[in-house]
């Protein structure tokens, strides 16, 4: 239908930049797709387990498919801020009441904190609850906001915004942290208390009792090769049964996708919508160096529609170091449009490079975040789990802190669960346990009246005047009415929906990376860290292997080649033959989610890899 | 008489593959802090070997050993949850570790070996931070036994061990005799995975802690590490037209 001899310039030029990469990668195996009347002889891209069933697959028979299952009374999927919140809180109850608690917490970094990556300025409002004598207990909370600038930038010129108080974007009383660090010292934390810690094991899989509630989770099999068939060395993942599941996977996670539609959790709000946040780490010149300034910029390079802007946080940990980035929110229009190299010419303008010059990079990552806020908080208990942190997404998107909400859903959660798992009877109607409190307390606490206040800025920005419009709105309605507009605004619907055809679109002029302040991606991927093993099907899944060139490729010119920060996604030529076909280069994942949500035919479905895969980073 | 106890010696290393490394301010060695450690992938080996060996009933006990400060017992728990008996940690904690060579942890291992009364004490060939490939020959040296080293294949024979070592020149088979110390190349086995259950019950397995002391070890180090920098950034390649262009250059950077 699509004639696939037809591309467009940009992709053109695209393909002959891509054929100088080298990308090490198995053989791809050759198949008549006749499934999906494709009369082209397409290689196979996908053999992940969760297309393909292994019960179908004559290559799975008489593998030992039993799970070994263990019980706890509590099992936290994510060992993030939410999560190890909502274990340390449990396991702090347990103490105060003497009462015995097995919690368990599963994580897919190989290490704790080794995905979390953030900008990040914390609020220490939650901390307070959690650990009064946080100072004591060394914290690395080290860096005191001194300094807070606002600019909006044009080409090549900066107008400062002065940063009133009672703007939620004004930091006073915060601390810039490496986000990284601090989880992974809420994780010592945790293991004092006596928290079950196991970091590179991946749940994968949510598991049911007879009557429908979540009976808990299994974690990831090992030893499956690149085309779906078991290794020597495979064996399945673990059963964890727990009388409460707890998901705290993050933005858009993968086992929460599943749990929407299980148990219909979102008929009642708006569709997420979300960003995509590109961040680095630079040693600077220590003259250029300013501890406790924060700094943020709206406007150049973005256009006025796009939604998006910087943040730059000097640090003050030692050495002169400094945390920056780029968000750019991901109901984006043109197809065209590349967020990391949108990130990478932001840093040549001259108030930008003038911090930069003469420093060295030392550390690149990529995340998706939300930026629905009140409007898109879904139902968040079910029969035997709740969703907490930025999975089901408390973040004030205005403020650009989504840490402290999470970490407060996660001790709420703690909280309402504590008696109902130590009760003698739980007088439950289903086997899991179903803790509607939890919802209850979310609702009558101080991040649903901060979510409620702020819900009007985002969706403010849909206006004609994009940018200026929404900053408007936020300094009379906010600054002045604090949210109390009886009115809500809408968003504007799933971000997937949001391009427009490459047809409808001019293709962006990027700069070449100069290697000194801007760099290409693939030497930003390697600064990530990341690995997985190489033999594993790709855990980027496609429904359909035959949509990307037919669908994305020909009507979007392939917008997952430049939304992806890793460089996942690659449009080759076919070996033989006229036509291109998609590459997936799942070693470089960052487990960003970008690709799931933005996909303009929702084809893509991200699954979690072999635990321990993933990006390695170090206190970003 | 079937031997008695393996020992598997293993090493904590920064995974130097994939990681991103920086030489530390005052180039005094590159950072560690925060930067993902976990078992050397050649000691994985060596303890998928010695499991196997169990398994196949040729010795009673696996002991896995290794030196470091606390993070290490992490690597033990891993080796255990792989299927080792038992696990013994040497406690050895800041200026000691970071001066600690290949010298100071044969010395440990090879009096722990004696102590222990090991059969058969197996490493990997070598850290892969350091590269040395020195600490299994010396254990060896250190207790007069013979060694099998870059081993591919190990068979136990009765009193002796027949290794196939691969070298430079293809691959040589030797029988040594019992006690021996043995390194592991990369083609000796695939190592398992070690599954969360698994770990789990290595949480009931005992790891004893001793100090170098305790072994009559002194952990003073005869090296000095004078400065570490980066590699030089390698420069682009120059193309030329002619021979006679390449040559005037080489002459012109004085290569010839």
């Amino acid at each position: 239908m699509f004639p696939a001899s037809r591309y467009s310039i940009q992709a053109q030029r695209c393909i002959r930049a891509l054929k100088t990469v080298q990308a090490e990668h198995a053989p791809s195996q050759h198949y008549t797709w006749g499934r999906n009347c494709s009369s082209a002889v397409m290689p196979r891209i996908t053999s992940h387990y969760t297309i393909f069933p292994r019960d179908k697959d004559p290559r799975w028979e008489g593998v030992e498919m039993e799970r070994f299952a263990d019980e706890a009374d509590v099992v936290i999927v994510g060992g993030g801020p939410a999560g190890l919140s909502a274990a340390i809180r449990l396991k702090q109850l347990a103490k105060e009441q003497e009462k015995e608690l097995r919690v368990c917490l599963v994580e897919k970094a190989s290490q704790i904190g080794a995905h979390t990556l953030s900008g990040a300025c914390l609020e220490p409002s939650a901390l307070n609850e959690l650990f009064p004598d946080w100072k004591e207990r060394g914290a690395p909370l080290n860096t005191p906001v001194t300094e807070d600038l606002f600019s909006i930038l044009t080409e090549k010129y900066r107008i400062p915004v002065p940063m009133l108080p009672g703007l939620p974007m004004n930091n006073h009383g915060n601390y810039i942290v490496r986000l990284g660090h601090f989880v992974h010292w809420l994780g010592e934390q945790a293991e004092e208390l006596g928290v079950e810690i196991y970091p590179g094991y991946a749940a994968a899989e949510v598991l049911f009792h007879e009557d429908g509630s979540v009976k808990g989770i299994a974690t990831n099999d090992v030893g499956i090769a690149k085309d779906g068939s078991p290794k020597d060395v495979f064996e399945r993942g673990m059963e964890l049964h727990a009388k409460v599941t707890l998901f705290g996977e993050g933005c858009h996670g993968h086992l929460a996708k599943q749990l929407y539609r299980q148990f219909n959790l979102r008929e009642n709000c708006e569709p997420q919508t979300y960003a995509i946040g590109l961040k680095e780490l630079w040693v600077i010149d220590e003259k250029k160096w300013r501890p406790g300034r924060v700094e943020h910029s709206v406007g150049w390079p973005l256009n006025r529609n796009t939604y998006g802007g910087s943040f730059l946080y000097h640090l003050n940990e030692g050495e002169p170091l400094v945390a920056l980035g780029f968000v750019v929110g991901l109901d984006y229009t043109n197809p065209y449009l590349s967020p990391f190299r949108e990130f990478q010419r932001w840093k040549h303008h001259p108030f930008v490079a003038k911090t930069l010059e003469g420093g060295d990079r030392i550390a690149y990552g990529a995340r998706a975040l939300n930026e629905g806020g009140y409007q898109c908080l879904p139902k968040v208990t079910f029969p035997g789990g709740m969703l907490i942190g930025c999975s089901p997404g408390f973040m004030n998107v205005p403020k650009i802190k989504g840490t402290h909400t999470a970490m407060k859903s996660g001790m709420l959660a703690a909280e309402a669960i504590f008696p109902k798992v130590t009760a003698e009877d739980p007088a439950s109607e289903t086997a899991g346990l179903h803790i509607p409190e939890y919802e209850d307390n979310l609702k009558k606490s101080w991040i649903w009246k901060e979510l409620y206040a702020v819900r009007n800025i985002r969706p403010s920005f849909h206006n004609y005047f994009g940018l200026y419009g929404g900053m408007i709105y936020t300094g009379v309605f906010y600054w002045i009415l604090r949210g109390k507009e009886p009115w809500t605004l809408k968003h504007a619907g799933l971000d997937s929906a949001q391009l427009k055809p490459a047809k409808e679109c001019t293709p962006i002029e990027y700069p070449k990376p100069d290697g000194k302040l801007s760099f290409d991606l693939l030497s930003s991927v390697a600064l990530s860290g990341t690995n997985h093993e190489g033999d594993q099907p790709p855990h980027l899944t496609l429904k359909d292997d035959s949509i990307p060139v037919a669908n994305n490729l020909a009507i979007y010119d392939g917008p997952e080649q430049r939304f992806c920060p890793a460089g996942v996604y690659e449009y080759v030529p076919l070996e033989t033959g006229e036509g291109m076909r998609l590459q997936i280069n799942a070693q470089n994942c960052v487990h960003c989610k970008t690709c799931d949500i933005k996909d303009p035919s929702q084809n893509i479905n991200w699954v979690v890899p072999e635990g321990s895969g993933g990006p390695a980073y170090n206190g970003l | 008489m079937s031997p008695a106890s393996v020992f598997v010696c293993l090493s904590l290393t920064l995974l130097s593959d994939y990681p991103v490394i920086r030489v530390k301010p005052d180039h005094s060695g590159v950072v560690t802090d925060g930067v993902k450690h976990s078992m050397n992938p050649f000691c994985e080996i060596a303890v998928e070997e010695a499991v196997k060996l169990k398994e196949k009933k040729f010795i009673k006990e696996v002991v896995a050993v290794s030196c470091g400060p606390t993070q290490v017992t992490e690597t033990i728990r891993t080796a255990l949850a792989m299927g080792c008996d038992r696990g013994i940690h040497v406690e050895v904690s800041g200026k000691d570790y970071e001066a600690m060579g290949p010298l100071q942890i044969a010395k440990i291992f090879a009096a722990l070996a004696k102590k222990e009364e090991a059969s058969l004490v197996i490493l990997g060939k070598q850290a892969i931070d350091d590269d040395c490939n020195q600490t299994g020959q010396m254990t060896a040296a250190l207790l007069d036994w013979p060694q099998g080293t870059f081993a591919s294949e190990v068979t136990i024979d009765g009193e002796k061990v027949k290794v196939v070592r691969e070298i430079d020149g293809g691959l040589e088979t030797i029988k040594i005799s019992m006690p021996a110390v043995l390194t592991a190349d990369l083609r000796l086995n695939t190592p398992r995975y070690a599954t969360l259950p698994n770990i789990m019950k290595a949480k009931k397995k005992k790891i004893a802690n001793m100090k170098p002391a305790d072994l009559g070890v002194d952990m003073v180090s005869r090296v000095e590490v004078l400065r570490v920098d980066e590699p030089p950034t390698r420069l682009a390649g120059v193309k030329v037209e002619t021979v006679d262009d390449l040559v005037a250059k080489l002459k012109a950077n004085g290569t010839i």
